[in-house]
């Protein structure tokens, strides 16, 4: 999926072997893998929480455009997709299969 | 200089293994070993490396389970915070044990799997091994546990990559990871046995590259090729005791495993906390950053991508820890790298027995 557009009834979730967890050096979060250790920002944990295998990815930016005064949902949306492309190519973020 | 963050502790709780494969990079000298940190030394190293921001916490061996203490060692670092990452060759990996460390938070499972089927996967592991290990691997994923499948290759496995391939999708794995043997330890001893021909490697990479495309999404395919074809040396540990540290049985504390080797005096958890280590141990800060280099790698561009290579094979090849990784194409002392390739590439075959790992004694 990560070469295509990200359909909006896509549901993503962390990698099976993928951990969010809190960072006590930083007071943020990080994703954790066998050799993989993302310190995420404020942005990115937004996003990752919500990334439960139930949302879709419209439900998501949804609830983000919500949460922030003013966003656009197209840049949003746009924006959001990127980050969960760029994840999924290195296995840290997986889509649960879309029920027809 | 301040010391950077480390993020990962690989914690070797033992050197005791059922196995005896002949590419184990474990150190040959395994008496030194044998009296291992207690559970509560483990328990205060974990605590001591999440206070210096370690995430990861690899338990790793030797064979991890044959500390009957580990579900307890899990607990430890999962309550730290840490992900709990088991290195295993599933030998001992039984329904209780699995479900005992389940319940103590582990976060990932790493199985050793040494060929596709058993008549070679037991030749390498020098016992009755490859049953065993697949049931152990179909449990993890029962158990709802994501599963990495380790493969060591060498170039008396790698013209069986595909099959490999296929046995790791069978068992429904998230990830393998295909690594070339790294020549420290026993697989020192054996390199010549171990290393393989350019063309082997090359139709070993043409099947894994046709894998990890048809496997996207399902499965992450990491490939490790051997660094003594390379034109620059590896980047190893990405940079001494700069992102990772190793802590053996004894209580040695490492910037990698294979450290150990090296003439700089030891550092002990037994005498100094893991912070003092890291921070200011003379074994820690020895090769940290870039101004212990020496021509070619002080004036090379490269210096902060690959850190001059690999310390530990810098001193076993050319007697220098400080040396350019002779790996590299400009190390003075390239032409070791050159011979040993000349002879897996020699048109007389390489037929060597393959020397086991040893076995330490039981404390």
């Amino acid at each position: 999926m990560s070469d295509a557009e990200i359909p909006g009834n896509a549901r993503p979730r962390l990698g099976a072997h993928v951990r969010m967890r809190p960072d006590r050096a930083t007071g943020g979060y990080v994703l954790l893998g066998p050799e993989t250790v993302v310190v995420l920002n404020q942005t990115g944990h937004a996003v990752l929480r919500l990334c439960d295998g139930e949302r879709t990815v419209d439900q998501i930016v949804a609830s983000l455009v919500e949460g922030y005064d003013g966003a656009d949902t197209d840049v949003v949306g746009e924006q959001v997709r990127d980050y969960l492309s760029r994840l999924a190519a290195r296995n840290l973020v997986a889509f649960t299969r879309t029920r027809r | 200089m301040t010391a950077p963050r480390p993020f990962g502790l690989l914690a070797e709780l033992t050197y005791r293994c059922p196995l005896a494969c002949a590419y184990c990079s474990n150190p040959v000298e395994m008496d030194r070993y044998a009296e291992e940190l207690s559970t509560a030394d483990w328990q205060r190293v974990f605590t001591e490396a999440a206070d210096l921001g370690v995430l990861q916490c690899h338990l790793s061996g030797g064979e991890p389970l044959l500390r009957r203490d580990l579900p307890d060692l899990v607990r430890t670092a999962n309550d730290l915070g840490m992900y709990t990452n088991l290195v295993t060759s599933a030998m001992g990996l039984n329904r209780r044990r699995a479900e005992e460390l389940r319940a103590a938070g582990l976060d990932h499972v790493q199985v050793s799997v040494q060929a596709d089927e058993p008549a070679t996967a037991d030749r390498i592991a020098g016992i009755p091994s490859f049953d065993r290990k697949l049931e152990a691997c179909r449990l993890v994923r029962e158990l709802g546990w994501p599963l990495t499948v380790n493969v060591v290759l060498h170039r008396q496995n790698i013209d069986r990559v595909g099959a490999i391939l296929e046995l790791v999708e069978d068992l429904h794995a998230d990830r393998v990871e295909l690594a070339n043997t790294q020549y420290y330890g026993w697989a020192w001893r054996n390199r010549t046995a171990l290393l393989p021909s350019r063309e082997q490697l090359d139709r070993a990479e043409e099947i894994v590259v046709a894998a990890r495309e048809r496997l996207a999404g399902r499965m992450e395919v990491v490939h490790v090729l051997p660094d003594y074809y390379s034109r620059y040396p590896k980047p190893c540990m990405g940079g001494w005791a700069q992102r990772q540290l190793t802590v053996a049985p004894n209580g040695d504390a490492l910037p990698c495993p294979a450290a150990q080797t090296l003439p700089l005096p030891r550092a002990s958890v037994r005498d100094a906390g893991l912070g003092e280590i890291w921070t200011s141990a003379p074994l820690f800060t020895a090769f940290r950053g870039t101004d212990w280099m020496q021509d070619p790698c002080r004036s090379c561009e490269r210096r902060e991508l690959d850190h001059g290579g690999c310390r530990c094979q810098a001193f076993q090849l050319t007697g220098d820890a400080a040396a350019t990784d002779p790996v590299c194409h400009l190390s003075p002392e390239h032409h070791l790298v050159d011979a040993a390739v000349a002879d897996a590439n020699s048109a007389a075959p390489v037929d060597l027995e393959l020397v086991p790992r040893g076995r330490l004694r039981r404390p």
